[in-house]
């Protein structure tokens, strides 16, 4: 929160920036440490962000913000359908420190991790399919996200469709309910306590908090990568700008780079589960 | 809970003496001076008996007066007018405005200030569509999932009800209507897995009197097999909004209740559709899913169903069925028959009988690939090969997701037997592509393309205002327009039909021959719902609020398609053009003749 900057702020910035003689000097003392990184952020959304910052990507802000010199103010917003286009194409803010590389509604950075979906399952269970093909996944009752209706779903929802695998398939929205904390993550509580054998969920999402629930979980990539005929269960992920940024693309990408080894530290911390080998 | 209500819905009823049933509002519904609820009347013909403005005379409309709503985004809602004085609410904010029908002057506002959260949840823009009046109070709908009882007279808050949580992705657009004592309100929020509802509120206190869900256990859908009465054999079975699912997926079903509610005094019955089956790829929910995309009726006190009819089972294109039931009574085959009309978002426009939930006719009313008729003897939509969504990838999907008529009201006139249209001339194709990322989920999203029944480039027409015949079962007439027709429409014992079109005009047409009379340039698109009523002076008088937005218009919200063509589940790619003919602003227009 300390690094958070009111309206008041920008305003005080707007007037510093005035061609004022004697507003000079002071503006000249502020100039120093003025450059701000506006990043556009879930307030709810561990363990990438949150409004007390508690999140990786809040950890990678920072560590960017220090590389550019700059402070970090934040744009809140929900991240669900709309939030690209009420953040950073609002220009209320300059960068999202996540979205699929591919993500073509912003210009992203080369990627610095690679995750995939995963099984999630109960240590004790007995139960470790590693391939979608498994046949265990017919046997025993299988969570997966929804995210909605408009002929898309998360990879394991459509993966499972495809070899008919319906019945004993139970569906959490991806959405969840956004007054508890990190909505997405109910699936992998619904694992600890035995509401499903298997889950099926986004790994960045699902390491996090199988590390913070009451039994031992087992978190392993989903075989295959590219469910065929073209549905990836692995996605690059990169920070984004809005299309024409490209300097400020290319500045985060250098940053980026320059600081991966600290990045891997940072995704090793939140149980980050990372597979093959990026091109950076 | 009810307790209360029951015994001030009786004294009122002792109060009126000889009231028609549904009381007041139905004998208000008759008087052609006022405008008091968004359809007209119970029966939701949207029929002005005025004849002052005729198809001669209408030559001669003039902009009476006007004035801004101050909000920007899509105005979808009918302005009502109650003893001279006009109420209109906004989109989100969802400010309410009462307005003097001698002067247009300001008599009083109520901003409810709704969370602002509640913007990120709602799926195609922030709309309302009307406000609801009885006994000398408003009633109003916020994004934020509250209706309000406003004092008609003052503004002043009555009471304040909380029906659902903006947290899972509830929110309310439609308009409410009030039956009795009770306040009708339905939820929305389909695309967010939740599960669809209507409540009766006791016009009084608030309190909610009764809940039918749409998915789930016949007790909760209110469903009493003593009394449940289906046309369709197979539709007697219990617990259908539970074994038509997979699972327990019901609980996250959908078939919210977001469009029109009618409501027939003498057999009691309230009539109302609900929305597409809730966030799940079609594949994975196996089954019926019933109660989604049905048409329900039901008693207004009890909320239990008579009849209920599913338009599509297992939607698989989003046609949501909330469109409006005109009610009529028609000679069909020699005899006269209590009938309801649905013009279908699935493109099919519906007679039934609305004692029985019997589908009489059911015939395309546009371009439809989907499915190819509806089996009259099962009641059962036929579907073509295209209705396999299950390979991701389709083409030529008509008609496209809007349907080929969405929540846009339609008008009925008793003189011409004819029924007016603003609907839709899209198709659509879709495929799974383009990475998109939800709450830290990435994942392959579709790309949606909407584009003209027409082809795929043509920019001239994209949407029609037709003049159907529901005994006759034809087009009568019909105006190509060049976007989809997203306005409500009006019609008067004057034969004059009154729509808007999202480039900035509003029409009077001859309601016999489809002639245009008259038009006005407007500041910004029309959505809105024309009205018609007779001012303190006498004279009629035409009123309709503009402001683009809406699903439809949700490209001229100052979001270039070509930057994000996925924006509103890529409507915007079916019109692109749109920001070269209108922006925002909302803007309330009244006219009158000299």
């Amino acid at each position: 929160m300390r690094r958070r900057r009111g309206p008041l702020a920008i305003v005080v910035a707007v007037l510093l920036a005035g061609t004022s003689a004697c507003a000079e000097s002071v503006a000249r003392a502020d100039a120093a440490d003025a450059r701000v990184l506006r990043v556009c952020a879930d307030p709810n959304n561990l363990p990438f962000s949150n409004e007390a910052e508690e999140g990786f990507e809040n950890a990678l802000a920072r560590l960017v913000a220090e590389e550019l010199g700059a402070r970090v103010e934040y744009t809140w917003w929900a991240q669900r359908r709309g939030f690209i286009r009420n953040t950073l194409t609002a220009r209320t803010c300059d960068v999202v420190m996540g979205l699929p590389t591919s993500m073509e509604l912003a210009l992203t950075t080369r990627p610095y991790y690679r995750s995939s979906y995963v099984f999630i399952t109960r240590r004790d269970a007995g139960i470790s399919p590693r391939s979608l093909d498994d046949s265990v996944l017919r046997r025993v009752s299988v969570g997966v996200q929804v995210i909605g209706d408009d002929y898309t779903d998360a990879p394991p929802a459509h993966a499972m469709t495809r070899r008919g695998i319906v019945q004993n398939v139970r569906g959490y929205s991806v959405y969840g309910d956004y007054s508890q904390p990190s909505p997405p993550s109910r699936i992998v509580e619904a694992v600890a306590s035995g509401e499903v054998d298997v889950a099926i969920a986004w790994g960045a999402m699902a390491g996090y908090f199988a590390a913070r629930q009451p039994v031992p979980l087992d978190v392993v990539p989903v075989t295959p990568e590219i469910d065929l005929p073209f549905m990836p269960m692995v996605f690059d992920i990169s920070a984004g700008v809005r299309r024409e940024d490209v300097a400020l693309r290319d500045e985060l990408e250098a940053v980026l780079y320059r600081r991966r080894a600290d990045i891997d530290r940072l995704l090793d911390e939140y149980h980050v589960p990372r597979v093959g080998s990026l091109r950076r | 809970m009810g307790g209360c209500g029951k015994s001030d819905q009786k004294e009122a009823d002792v109060r009126r003496g000889g009231a028609l049933p549904g009381g007041d509002i139905a004998q208000l519904a008759e008087d052609d001076g006022q405008w008091v609820m968004a359809a007209k009347n119970y029966s939701s013909t949207r029929f002005s008996g005025l004849t002052e403005i005729d198809t001669a005379s209408v030559r001669n409309l003039r902009l009476a007066w006007s004035f801004s709503t101050g909000q920007l985004r899509g105005h979808e809602a009918a302005p009502l007018i109650i003893d001279g004085t006009m109420y209109i609410v906004t989109p989100f904010p969802n400010n309410v405005f009462a307005l003097d029908t001698r002067d247009g002057s300001l008599k009083w506002t109520y901003e409810p200030k709704p969370l602002r959260g509640a913007q990120g949840v709602a799926c195609c823009d922030v709309v309302n569509r009307g406000v609801a009046y009885a006994d000398g109070r408003i009633f109003v709908n916020t994004l934020d999932v509250h209706t309000i009882a406003l004092d008609a007279a003052t503004g002043r808050e009555l009471w304040k009800t909380k029906l659902g949580d903006i947290n899972i992705g509830e929110s309310i657009t439609m308009a409410p209507l009030v039956v009795g004592s009770n306040v009708l309100v339905g939820n929305s929020g389909g695309e967010f897995g939740v599960r669809g509802w209507l409540k009766a509120l006791d016009t009084r206190s608030g309190e909610v009197v009764w809940t039918a869900y749409s998915t789930g256990p016949d007790t909760e859908v209110l469903i009493d097999h003593s009394t449940f009465r289906p046309f369709y054999e197979a539709d007697r079975r219990p617990d259908l909004g539970v074994n038509t699912w997979s699972g327990d997926q019901w609980k996250i079903g959908g078939g919210t209740v977001w469009g029109w509610i009618s409501y027939d005094p003498e057999l009691n019955l309230i009539y109302h559709g609900t929305g597409n089956p809730g966030v799940w790829n079609p594949a994975l929910r196996p089954g019926d899913n019933k109660w989604s995309v049905s048409v329900f009726a039901r008693n207004p006190e009890t909320g239990f169903a008579r009849w209920a009819y599913q338009l599509v089972p297992h939607d698989e294109h989003d046609y949501d069925g909330v469109n409006e039931s005109v009610l009529l009574d028609l000679e069909i085959g020699g005899r006269l028959r209590k009938v309801l009309v649905r013009p279908e978002r699935n493109g099919f426009m519906y007679v039934m009988d609305r004692e029985t939930g019997e589908v009489i006719s059911a015939d395309a009313f546009g371009p439809v690939t989907w499915g190819s008729s509806v089996d009259i003897k099962t009641g059962r939509p036929i579907p073509s090969e295209l209705a396999a969504t299950g390979n991701r990838k389709a083409t030529r999907v008509c008609p496209a997701a809007p349907g080929m008529k969405d929540w846009q009201p339609s008008a009925w006139s008793p003189r011409t037997s004819l029924l007016y249209i603003p609907h839709n001339h899209l198709c659509m194709d879709y495929e799974g592509l383009e990475a998109n990322y939800v709450a830290g989920t990435p994942y392959v999203g579709a790309d949606v393309r909407m584009y003209s029944a027409e082809g795929r480039d043509n920019r001239t027409h994209r949407g029609n205002f037709t003049a159907w015949d529901p005994v006759g079962r034809r087009i009568v007439w019909q105006i190509p327009e060049r976007f989809p027709v997203w306005s409500g429409a009006l019609t008067t014992a004057g034969d004059v039909v009154f729509y808007g079109t999202m480039d900035r005009l509003f029409k009077a047409v001859n309601a016999r021959t489809g002639e245009l009379l008259w038009q006005f340039r407007t500041g910004s698109g029309i959505i809105g719902q024309p009205v018609s009523y007779r001012g303190p002076d006498g004279k009629q008088y035409i009123a309709i609020l503009a402001g683009i937005g809406g699903w439809a218009g949700a490209a001229a919200l100052g979001i270039l398609p070509d930057v994000d063509p996925g924006i509103a589940l890529g409507f915007a790619a079916a019109v692109p053009d749109l920001p070269e003919y209108t922006a925002q602003g909302g803007m309330l227009y009244v006219f009158a003749l000299p």
